[in-house]
């Protein structure tokens, strides 16, 4: 636990470095104008709370938890990917292939909402049949290289990380050059509205603080999921066969425990959250187009080492992150937003590594000159 | 001073890990020229005094002194430069690489270079003067591990070794390779080298010996004891601090019936070669069983083979009525058939889980430690209190994860996984390797009340004396096949080491 916020006092500190060499004459600001991009200023967060317990309007209106909306935003799709990579890595199954089973869930959505249901469904079966696509669609997805590596020991860091090309083609060769694209445009135009997430606003009528909030429900698939992979791993059976394969592959095969269908399962299991983070991305977008956002899987991985494998420990760390992403959206020049993030990313993991092992600092003892015994002087 | 100067000595070492102190100002010193062994239990402290002579580990206080001056050892390049090389238990060589390119690893000459004849020539010569003879173009994995163990030590000496650390050197050597051992060893102190010979055995200790100095719980127990002038008795006292039983007092094997059946068994090592060769034999419940063997000549196929964990490519097994072949249901044959594993932390157990999830790793698929898709997190933890009380488990919980534990806890948490049911069939393999005086002790009891309550055991290891102790019968296994089989009492053990060693008794 310090090591992590030590990492992160070190971090910070790095990126001020950078934003030092960018001209910024006082990185502190700079990190509080993000903080409050990202989460919202105290004061903003005091009366929003104070709300929340009084039962009253919030004062500010769409300010009030505002900045959050973008945040949860941000952090909806990394979650469930890192939720996916926590899944597999805790067998040791390096699944790197999460952003290309969410681009097939995406697209598996995708074609429910606009070209398989009608327009009329309801919002709730609209939705419900989008999400089971999208879990199919990343089930299958990580199911392949899950096979190979079960059966043909075919690593599985190759598979997955090679799939995501053919995944971004995927979704090129529809939306970009073939039938999905209206007109000349790399989209497949807006959803019908029953086949998007209603913004949480929506639903201040019931639950007040809500209001303001342009986030969506999707958030809370990701949390619900990462309670499911909780209780998985810490207390079914399933969970115990799982980390028993990731620590010690040879005291599971002693103890029976059938490895091959493991892996194939969890590896489809992952795939399956992630392509669960694509269908909620693609209904928060409200279409599918050829910018649809590359990379979310690896943040999985970033997310989900940060979080040691931990699916709860996951939900916070991707909500810091994705306050990360928002707060540093408006850093002008562009690019060092990028750079801020590297860098802050890259500092955060390497003192993980440091303090995963103890560091001693050893009295270095004087080095006397030699002397032969006897001689005093 | 004595009339012998003394080759080194260590006076007030003192070392702390976290949680431990392992050397509690330890003075241990060797005159040159003989044969000192350190005698300890594991966790005495005596592998970490001498990591310390070899420049592998600083001490937080004390001195070192080499022919009288005072020396300071901060890494083993130091401790070579002085003259202390250390043959270390697991050898530090590279097995696709030749002995003389083994013999230059980590010099300073040659720079760039590589003269490798000149090299081999120098190899030769050592070799030939120390009678260690050894072919310097051999690749070391053509070698036998008594000849591995001999390029070690020809190592050393290429170093300029004056006084030689030797970490439990006989471990892996038939019974002649260790009187081959024993001679080249007296030949060197002839020659003024010191030696260091730590080890368990106190057979061997008694033997090769000059003086010897044991170690108990990071201090000196007893220093300098004359070897000649004591019994393994009294050394067995001063390591552990207590009497210890050598001789196993057991009550005749009361045989009944069959229980495990192999028969024309054959099976692969893990390279496709043939491993275990047309092996039968029969162990009957309220027998032990021993297979004798070096390590290496297919008794880790056999074991495998009869718990589930190697494909047989041809002949049977019969485990009770059970017929076992490919589509056997392991996961339903444990609960009669107990394996304790060779390699502890490899196969026996889960490293990062505690001490409770690795007590159920056999039935955690049943209730009442799961039903249906959950685990009982109370059942295995009471579970886990229970054994670890009934198998005496030192353990501050039973949620310390199992690769904090000691050899010897490690192991019974093993053993009170698996005997806690009461096996008809015990598998075990190399049981006490690793293990203490103390602990050993612990499993050959064990054992023997296994098999007084009717389990069958078959007992893989390489310790001779621990087989003639403990079995009823003995078999030797040589390349995969059994090459001879009697009755433990009044075995020949000439015999015995010449069959372990393949050389074909006369009729």
């Amino acid at each position: 636990m310090v090591s992590s916020v030590l990492g992160v006092i070190l971090a910070l500190i790095a990126g001020g470095f950078v934003l030092k060499a960018a001209g910024v004459t006082n990185p502190i600001a700079t990190y509080q104008e993000i903080f409050k991009q990202g989460f919202g200023t105290f004061a903003d967060w005091r009366a929003g709370f104070t709300a929340l317990f009084t039962g009253t309007d919030c004062p500010k209106g769409l300010l009030c938890f505002g900045p959050l909306s973008d945040t949860l935003v941000k952090a909806s799709p990394i979650l469930l990917t890192s939720l996916a990579c926590i899944l597999a890595f805790r067998m040791k199954q390096w699944n790197i292939g999460a952003d290309g089973q969410m681009f097939m869930g995406a697209w598996a959505a995708t074609a429910i909402a606009v070209f398989i249901l009608p327009k009329t469904t309801p919002a709730v079966l609209m939705l419900g049949m989008m999400g089971t696509a999208g879990i199919l669609a990343g089930l299958i997805y990580g199911a392949i290289p899950g096979f190979l590596k079960a059966w043909f020991n075919i690593n599985e860091i190759i598979t997955t990380l090679m799939l995501n090309y053919v995944a971004y083609k995927w979704l090129e060769f529809f939306v970009v050059v073939g039938p999905w694209s209206i007109g000349d445009f790399e989209s497949t135009g807006r959803f019908p509205p029953s086949a998007t997430w209603p913004r949480l606003t929506q639903f201040a009528d019931k639950i007040p603080v809500l209001s303001g909030l342009t986030a969506n429900p999707g958030i809370l698939l990701g949390i619900v999921a990462a309670i499911v992979l909780a209780w998985i791993l810490y207390r079914s059976r399933w969970g115990y066969e799982i980390r028993v394969i990731g620590n010690n592959p040879k005291a599971a095969r002693y103890a029976g425990i059938n490895l091959k269908r493991n892996i194939l399962l969890v590896m489809a299991l992952s795939g399956a959250l992630a392509g669960l983070a694509g269908m909620n991305e693609v209904a928060a977008l409200r279409e599918l187009n050829g910018r649809f956002q590359r990379g979310y899987g690896f943040t999985g991985v970033i997310i989900a080492w940060l979080s040691r494998l931990n699916p709860i420990a996951a939900i916070f760390v991707s909500f810091l992150f994705g306050g990360l992403l928002v707060g540093t959206q408006l850093i002008q020049p562009q690019g060092i937003s990028s750079m801020l993030q590297g860098v802050i990313l890259f500092v955060v993991v390497g003192t993980e590594m440091l303090f995963r092992y103890r560091v001693y600092i050893e009295k270095i003892v004087e080095d006397v000159p030699v002397r032969e015994i006897g001689d005093v002087s | 001073m004595t009339e012998l100067s003394n080759a080194f000595e260590m006076c007030g070492i003192v070392k702390r890990f976290p949680g431990v102190l392992a050397n509690d100002h330890v003075d241990f010193s060797c005159q040159v020229g003989e044969v000192h062994a350190l005698l300890g239990e594991n966790g005495a402290g005596k592998s970490t005094l001498m990591n310390i002579l070899a420049g592998l580990y600083r001490p937080e206080a004390g001195d070192i002194f080499i022919g009288g001056k005072r020396v300071v050892i901060r890494s083993p390049q130091e401790a070579i430069a002085l003259g202390i090389g250390m043959v270390h238990q697991h050898f530090m060589l590279v097995p696709s690489h030749t002995v003389a390119e083994n013999m230059v690893l980590g010099l300073d000459q040659p720079r760039f270079f590589l003269n490798l004849s000149k090299i081999e020539d120098q190899v030769a010569e050592l070799g030939k003067q120390y009678g260690l003879n050894i072919d310097p173009q051999a690749k070391i994995w053509e070698l036998s591990v008594g000849e591995q163990q001999r390029v070690e030590v020809l190592k050393m000496l290429f170093r300029g070794a004056k006084i030689l650390i030797m970490d439990e050197p006989t471990a892996v050597l038939t019974p002649q390779e260790v009187e081959s051992l024993f001679k080249t060893l007296r030949d060197m102190t002839g020659r003024g080298h010191t030696i260091v010979f730590i080890s368990h055995k106190l057979e061997e200790v008694v033997t090769i010996a000059d003086r010897v100095t044991v170690l108990r719980r990071g201090k000196v127990s007893a220093a300098n004891v004359s070897a000649k002038g004591t019994t393994k008795a009294q050394l067995a006292k001063l390591m552990v601090g207590r009497e210890v039983l050598f001789q196993i007092d057991k009550k005749p094997a009361q045989p009944a019936e069959i229980v495990l059946d192999v028969d024309g068994l054959c099976a692969d090592n893990d390279r496709g070669l043939p491993a275990v060769r047309e092996v039968s034999l029969e162990v009957r419940a309220g027998e032990i069983l021993g297979i004798a063997g070096v390590a290496g000549n297919g008794q880790r196929e056999l074991a495998e083979c009869l718990t589930g964990l190697r494909t047989i490519k041809s002949g049977e097994i019969k485990i009770g009525d059970a017929v076992i072949d490919g589509k056997t249901h392991w996961r339903e044959l444990r609960w009669q058939v107990a394996h304790i594993p060779e390699d502890r932390s490899e196969v026996g157990s889960v490293p990062a889980l505690s001490i409770a999830e690795n007590l159920i790793l056999k039935a955690f698929s049943r209730p009442p430690i799961s039903t249906g898709l959950s685990i009982n997190k109370a059942a295995v933890r009471k579970n886990a209190i229970q054994l670890v009380k009934e198998y005496q488990i030192a353990t501050p919980t039973v949620e310390t994860p199992v690769r904090m534990l000691s050899g010897g806890n490690l192991q019974k948490v093993i053993l009170a996984r698996e005997t806690s049911k009461r096996p008809e069939l015990m598998i075990a393999v190399h049981p006490t390797r690793g293990l203490d005086i103390g602990a050993t002790e612990g499993v050959h009891k064990l054992l023997i009340s296994q098999r007084d309550a009717g389990a069958a055991i078959l007992l893989i290891s390489e310790d001779l004396d621990e087989l003639l102790s403990l079995s009823d019968r003995i078999a030797i296994i040589y390349e995969g096949k059994i090459v001879g089989e009697t009755s433990t009492e009044g075995a020949d053990i000439q015999k015995i080491g010449l069959q372990m060693a393949g050389v074909k008794a006369e009729a």
